[in-house]
């Protein structure tokens, strides 16, 4: 397999991070992967190599920095083009409907989610699932556009579109947890959830996959955390 | 089979419109271009090809539709014969994506929130737009365009820098750059907006800032409404 001479700065969390684990691990490439604290300092890694946001993932490759999470996989698809399948698909306009729906994906999954996790009254969380189950339906048409009724939104393969919904799989199965509800529920989104399904039995999956009951210790954490905040701020007006 | 045809909907003074003219002007690409009256209504045409975000640029090639501005330029640089607008190589292909994702997610905001915000809070956008501004100035490198010689994909998605941000200034009254500030971004600006295959698909700068004028209240609902978020 050889030194690819990469360098993953992630976090075992995030969604973005794992979209990035993700497309390694389909690709079969080896790198290096370090861990920067969740709720630590960021390590000087981390300052010198994303220096405008400050985030993961980041991936170096020979002492080159690349981020953002969806640039990332693009970049990896373009330098290791001989190695492991492609992600991105052949024909423009195919690549043009990916990488749109890529863009739709960052613009309202992670919101609603933060919505869903962070909302601030019951209320707030429930127009969050509610709007969560408006966007499964769109993707659901999106799925059944690219797919052409095949497996996977890359057709016969994994691609693209796949691994960037892929990266908020882990939290979609702890929502379905903690909310004891489906956020890609059978019954409404059939192709989304026989997606979520088959996605998950892959082996390139299974390998970076987090683990999901730690998801939802930390996704607990973090709720009595902000429950605590809050009932401080209400109490001290 | 290749589509042909190509339509373009845009709309007067939408700098992401503008985008993916210019984008076609580059390679030489005939297209007919259908402009929406969005202040007024949305056209069928409109909400038929982009029902998800109901926004232009809409880029029709055949039976193909295409939205998302930055979309749109990655696909005619790719279906299209003629000069290249992306880098050739990964890495800077990867540089020149990250910025633009920094224009349109980080720098939108604080743009909007400075010319159209008041006080204290102003006067941190008024920071990080100065901030934002640096950072993309940095990227020029003394070269000529952000892409060299010519213009390419960064150029055109900064556009709105070169043409749109000093009428926005005299609209507001809000000087966000001051005359002897970032000099290699106004030189830049200069060379951009008199460039002869983008000139022609500017927006008329009277006529632009006689419609931002007009629109002033609009836009503070709409600044408002992102200060709550």
């Amino acid at each position: 397999m050889g030194d690819h001479e990469l360098k993953l700065l992630g976090m075992w969390a995030s969604p973005f991070v794992l979209r990035a684990r993700l497309a390694l691990s389909f690709k079969g490439l080896s790198y290096e992967y370090i861990e920067e604290e969740i709720f630590g300092n960021k390590s000087a890694l981390l300052d010198k190599s994303n220096p405008v946001h400050k985030k993961v993932p980041v991936l170096i490759h020979k002492d080159k920095s690349i981020c953002e999470s969806q640039i990332i996989v693009e970049y990896i698809d373009e330098v290791f083009s001989g190695t492991g399948p492609s992600l991105l698909p052949v024909d423009p306009y195919d690549r043009a409907v990916a990488r749109f729906w890529a863009a739709y994906i960052d613009d309202k999954l992670f919101s609603l989610f933060m919505m869903m996790i962070k909302g601030k009254t019951t209320e707030d969380k429930a127009k969050g699932r509610r709007h969560s189950f408006a966007v499964a339906e769109t993707l659901e048409g999106a799925l059944k556009g690219c797919s052409k009724g095949k497996s996977f939104f890359g057709g016969d393969n994994v691609g693209f579109l796949d691994i960037v919904l892929g990266g908020f799989v882990a939290w979609v199965h702890t929502r379905d947890i903690l909310s004891r509800s489906k956020q890609f529920d059978a019954g409404k989104t059939p192709l989304l959830a026989a997606w979520l399904e088959r996605f998950c039995a892959l082996d390139a999956t299974k390998a970076v996959m987090p683990d999901v009951e730690k998801l939802v210790e930390l996704s607990k954490m973090r709720q009595a955390r902000d429950d605590a905040a809050a009932a401080a701020v209400s109490q001290s007006n | 089979m290749s589509p042909s045809g190509v339509k373009l909907i845009g709309a007067f003074g939408s700098p992401f419109a503008h985008r993916a003219e210019v984008a076609l002007r580059l390679k030489g690409v005939p297209y007919e271009l259908l402009l929406e009256e969005l202040m007024i209504s949305k056209s069928d045409l409109l909400l038929k090809h982009n029902p998800i975000h109901k926004k232009v640029p809409v880029l029709l090639h055949g039976d193909r539709t295409i939205c998302e501005s930055l979309v749109v330029l990655e696909y005619i640089d790719e279906a299209f014969d003629g000069p290249a607008i992306m880098p050739t190589d990964p890495y800077e292909r990867a540089m020149v994506r990250f910025w633009a994702h920094f224009m349109d997610n980080k720098c939108a905001k604080p743009f909007m929130l400075s010319v159209w915000s008041e006080g204290e809070a102003q006067k941190g956008f008024l920071k990080e737009v100065k901030e934002n501004l640096a950072l993309l100035q940095a990227q020029l490198e003394g070269k000529r365009f952000f892409a060299g010689e010519s213009i390419g994909y960064l150029d055109i998605v900064l556009c709105s820098l070169a043409h749109w941000l000093t009428v926005i200034e005299e609209a507001t009254g809000v000087k966000l750059v001051a005359d002897d500030e970032f000099p290699d971004l106004r030189r830049w600006a200069k060379e951009y907006t008199s460039n002869e295959i983008v000139k022609p698909c500017l927006p008329d700068r009277d006529r632009l800032l006689a419609f931002y004028t007009a629109h002033l209240d609009r836009y503070k609902m709409i600044a408002k409404a992102m200060l709550q978020q």
